[in-house]
């Protein structure tokens, strides 16, 4: 088990130098001299140029450039952005309200999709399940923005519930919506992948000598029958974290979410270049600890599965 | 049978003595399953009678509702069957439309059951102490660690204790079946359900199993109400049988008197099929009716002595093992065995599981790189033949798998599946191949309307029929049949093997047959070697090594084959 662990941690290194390359690469092709972002329409003097080249390393070829960075990221250090601020200091401040926003929109689409799973698929070709399936299918095939302004304007204008968009503090209440929104389309997949997997474990052979051994129904529903259906569930829900920690730019732009989603979205279109690759990092490595923790979860739904 | 009432006479008493009430009763039982096509009746007017402490065995093979006969006892049948007339008398009880409330609990403490596959009837998450813990306590027993170990240790697990802590994976089958024993005896239930309780596993472990399973039933005077295929098997363990056929009981009665006198042909017919120790070698050309004398050569005479199609010399295989931190231990799962296969004859290869004879079919095929040793097959050593050799190689040695329902892909329908080699090794075109799959069905007597059809329209039987004429495809000189008969009933094994020996006659086929059933081998090979824990024990031909076994093991499988002490009548041998 520890030897599986520091394996997979081990993994991460040759994941996280192949990723910073390959986006470090991506920012370095965009058309356009990068100092010009900086400057905007009005430009700067020849001598501010060059002093920017020489901060950014701008006129070092592409691997002295590269290395040049990976050094800073190794001393924690990620240089600053365009604008002069601590990348370091950009991730720290929006982060934790992506990941607060991550982190609720996952409970509601766990446990939703999974109670709603449940019953569905104990209930198959009921009323309760038809009437789930149909609207699982709606929330999966309307585009995400249209859910969000369309509750955005019922709930949050029309009726007032709450605010309609998030003010910069994004409070546990503020953030609910947005959660929701954002978990919608997860919490569909949650569901209808329960259904499923509850649906071909009510058939196991081992769900019927649970019952002849006298079990009563519901014990070997939770027992016998949720557990072991849970486990593609939380390979999904696992893969799902990851994403969502990814920030979501639609989502957080409709609400106005100050997350990583959002701040990606605008360096991308500023080519700030330093932010880019160290946020994109920063995500991949959380990414990869997410499917970690994910296959540390599955070993322990599933005895069957050992890691050495 | 205990009237003892004396003839003075009360001729009433006669039937129905007063204090003897049947422990289960089922009367003109009907069970119905809605499907998609509307109603199907699964069994109709179903009668049976179980005594307190008695052992019933119903026969039949699957599809027969023997099964769901028995299921239906205890409300388990699957959602869409239902009791659709009769009742169901538990000790007297009308228990046909308890409340599950009711239901609920009689089942585990008044009525056990043991499910038939011990590999997918534990939940596999649970660990096994877990799993009888809350049996005891959703029966209101005490279930301390003390009480699972005790309930484990009576099914006669070794070392229970500790074994409690373990989960299903790491036990073996017949372990597994022990802890189902252990769970369906746990509550003392005064009927027992065994549900083809050790089908899935060898022979000896079978007897050994079952031994046990008399003696606790014996002791605890627990009712036993048997299902299973095996005639051999009923007999020897039950007091009464009744044979169930297409969802009706044809015919009941005392085992023996049913074995030595059946009535209803379906059951002369399962008697007549029932491979036992007293089978001979199935004479394929004479059953035939067409053969000529040539044809009619025996296929043991054919060979000759020097024509050995395959050779396996010194034969080992190690696989390594992984431990933690990337050790590695070795396991030898084949030792140093030697064989040879003549051609145009079979050689069966015999041994429980994990004695390495699937290893050994797999490595003669090609699909498992020998360790040390060599495979010769027409003098040409395999293991060292290049990538197109092989293919070629491939070409020549077919595989038939146990599976019928995982070796057919469930997507193809039959004429793809049979066309696949045929097109893989870019044999003929469209038109001739579809006259060659046609004559493979005609071969292996599948109607060639069955070309369109998918697998799962298509019962065991008609499955493996398919698989034979895949490998047959490629007018192979070797087939390697891997326990290709023991998924399937009696009678479905019986047309199989009768069909595999009128292919070999016809075609001159040699067969690798590995199989843990030596009542097959007694039927279908020429030779046999025995393997134990990877080592040849003994080998020999079929009629040496079943009339004077020479190893203490061999001795033991043979023993353990059930039925083998039973006297059948002259037409069944």
């Amino acid at each position: 088990m520890t030897w599986y662990v520091s394996r997979r941690f081990l993994q991460l290194i040759p994941v996280f130098l192949g990723a910073t390359l390959l986006v470090y690469f991506l920012v370095f092709s965009l058309p356009g001299d990068a100092t010009a972002a900086i400057c905007g329409e009005r430009g700067c003097t020849p001598a501010v140029v060059t002093a920017l080249r020489e901060q950014y390393n701008l006129d070092e070829p592409f691997w002295i450039q590269y290395l040049l960075y990976l050094k800073g990221v190794l001393t924690f250090d990620l240089g600053t952005n365009f604008s002069g601020r601590p990348i370091a200091v950009i991730i720290a401040e929006v982060f934790p309200t992506t990941a607060k926003l991550a982190v609720m929109a996952l409970i509601f689409e766990a446990i939703f999709g999974i109670v709603f799973g449940l019953i569905a698929g104990l209930r198959k070709g009921k009323l309760f399940d038809s009437t789930v399936l149909v609207l699982s299918l709606v929330v999966i095939a309307v585009p995400i923005f249209v859910l969000g302004f369309l509750m955005q304007f019922l709930i949050g204008v029309k009726l007032g519930w709450t605010n309609p968009t998030v003010s910069g503090d994004a409070t546990v209440s503020e953030l609910i919506l947005p959660a929701v929104v954002l978990g919608l389309v997860s919490f569909a997949y949650v569901l209808r992948l329960t259904r499923t997997s509850i649906l071909e474990n009510v058939k196991a052979d081992y769900v019927r000598t649970a019952t002849a051994k006298g079990l009563s129904r519901k014990r070997v529903v939770v027992v016998h029958i949720l557990r072991n259906s849970m486990i593609p569930v939380v390979t999904f829900l696992g893969a799902d974290l990851g994403t969502l920690m990814g920030g979501a730019i639609v989502t957080e732009g409709i609400f106005n979410v100050n997350g990583v989603g959002l701040t990606l979205y605008r360096a991308v279109l500023n080519g700030d270049g330093p932010t880019v690759v160290s946020i994109v990092t920063f995500l991949i490595l959380i990414f990869c600890l997410a499917n970690l923790l994910v296959d540390l979860l599955y070993a322990w739904l599933d005895p069957r599965i050992r890691y050495a | 049978m205990s009237s003892t009432l004396g003839n003075d006479g009360i001729t009433e008493v006669r039937t129905a003595p007063s204090e003897v009430r049947p422990l289960l009763e089922l009367k003109d039982l009907a069970i119905t399953f809605d499907t998609a096509n509307g109603e199907v009746p699964a069994v109709r007017n179903a009668h049976l009678t179980v005594m307190p402490g008695e052992t019933v065995a119903i026969v039949g093979e699957s599809g027969s509702g023997k099964s769901t006969t028995a299921l239906a006892a205890i409300g388990l049948l699957p959602g869409n069957g239902r009791v659709s007339g009769g009742s169901i008398l538990f000790d007297g009880e009308d228990i046909t439309n308890a409340s599950e409330k009711r239901i609920v609990e009689l089942r585990g403490s008044s009525i056990g059951m043991v499910p038939q596959d011990p590999m997918s009837n534990l939940n596999p998450v649970w660990k096994i102490g877990f799993q009888v813990r809350e049996t005891l306590r959703a029966n209101g027993l005490p279930y301390s660690t003390q009480d699972v170990a005790k309930v484990l240790s009576e099914a006669g697990l070794p070392d229970a204790e500790s074994r409690a802590n373990q989960y299903p994976h790491e036990f073996s089958g017949g372990m597994r079946q022990r802890a189902l024993i252990a769970i369906g005896l746990s509550c003392r239930p005064r009927l027992l359900i065994a549900d083809e309780p050790t089908s899935a596993l060898d022979v000896t472990v079978q007897r050994q199993i079952l031994d046990h399973l008399d003696r606790m039933t014996d002791e605890l005077g627990t009712a036993v109400l048997l299902i299973t295929h095996d005639l051999g098997l009923a007999a020897e363990r039950a007091h009464k049988v009744i044979v169930m056929y297409k969802g009706q009981v044809v015919e009941a009665g005392p085992a023996l008197e049913l074995l030595t006198n059946p009535r209803h042909p379906y059951t002369q017919k399962l008697v007549a099929s029932a491979p036992s120790i007293a089978s001979r070698r199935i004479e394929s050309a004479k059953k035939l009716g067409v053969a000529t004398d040539d044809l009619l050569a025996p296929s043991a005479e054919k060979a000759d002595a020097k024509d050995k199609v395959i050779e396996v010399k010194d034969l080992t295989k190690v696989f390594k093992i992984r431990g933690s931190w990337g050790k590695s231990t070795d396991f030898t799962a084949v030792d140093n065995v030697s064989f040879s296969i003549a051609r145009g004859t079979t050689t069966a290869v015999v041994g429980e599981s994990g004695s390495g004879k699937s290893t050994v079919a797999r490595m003669v095929l090609g699909l498992e790189t020998a360790t040390a040793g060599d495979i010769r097959f027409d003098g040409v050593d395999i293991t060292t033949l290049g990538r197109k050799e092989l293919f070629n190689f491939r070409r020549r040695v077919q595989p038939i798998f146990q599976d019928p329902y995982g070796s057919l892909d469930p997507m193809y329908n039959i004429y793809r599946t049979i066309e696949e080699p045929l097109r893989v090794h870019g044999i003929g075109n469209a038109k001739s191949r579809e006259k060659k799959v046609r004559e493979l069905l005609d071969q292996v007597a599948l109607p060639s309307s069955m070309m369109q059809r998918f697998p799962n329209e298509l019962s065991g039987g008609q499955r493996q029929r398919v698989a034979i004429a895949r490998a047959l495809a490629l007018d192979p000189e070797v087939v390697i049949c891997d326990e290709a008969v023991s998924a399937l009933d009696v009678l479905v094994q019986a047309q199989i093997l009768n069909l595999l020996a009128d292919l070999q006659a016809e075609l001159g086929l040699s067969y690798l047959f590995i199989t843990h059933d030596l009542a097959v081998v007694r039927q279908i090979a020429d030779h046999v070697a025995v393997m134990e824990k990877g080592k040849l024990v003994e080998q020999g031909s079929t009629d040496e090594v079943f009339d004077s076994p020479k190893t203490a093991y061999t001795q033991s499988l043979l023993a353990a084959i059930p039925g083998a002490g039973l006297v059948l009548p002259p037409e069944a041998a």
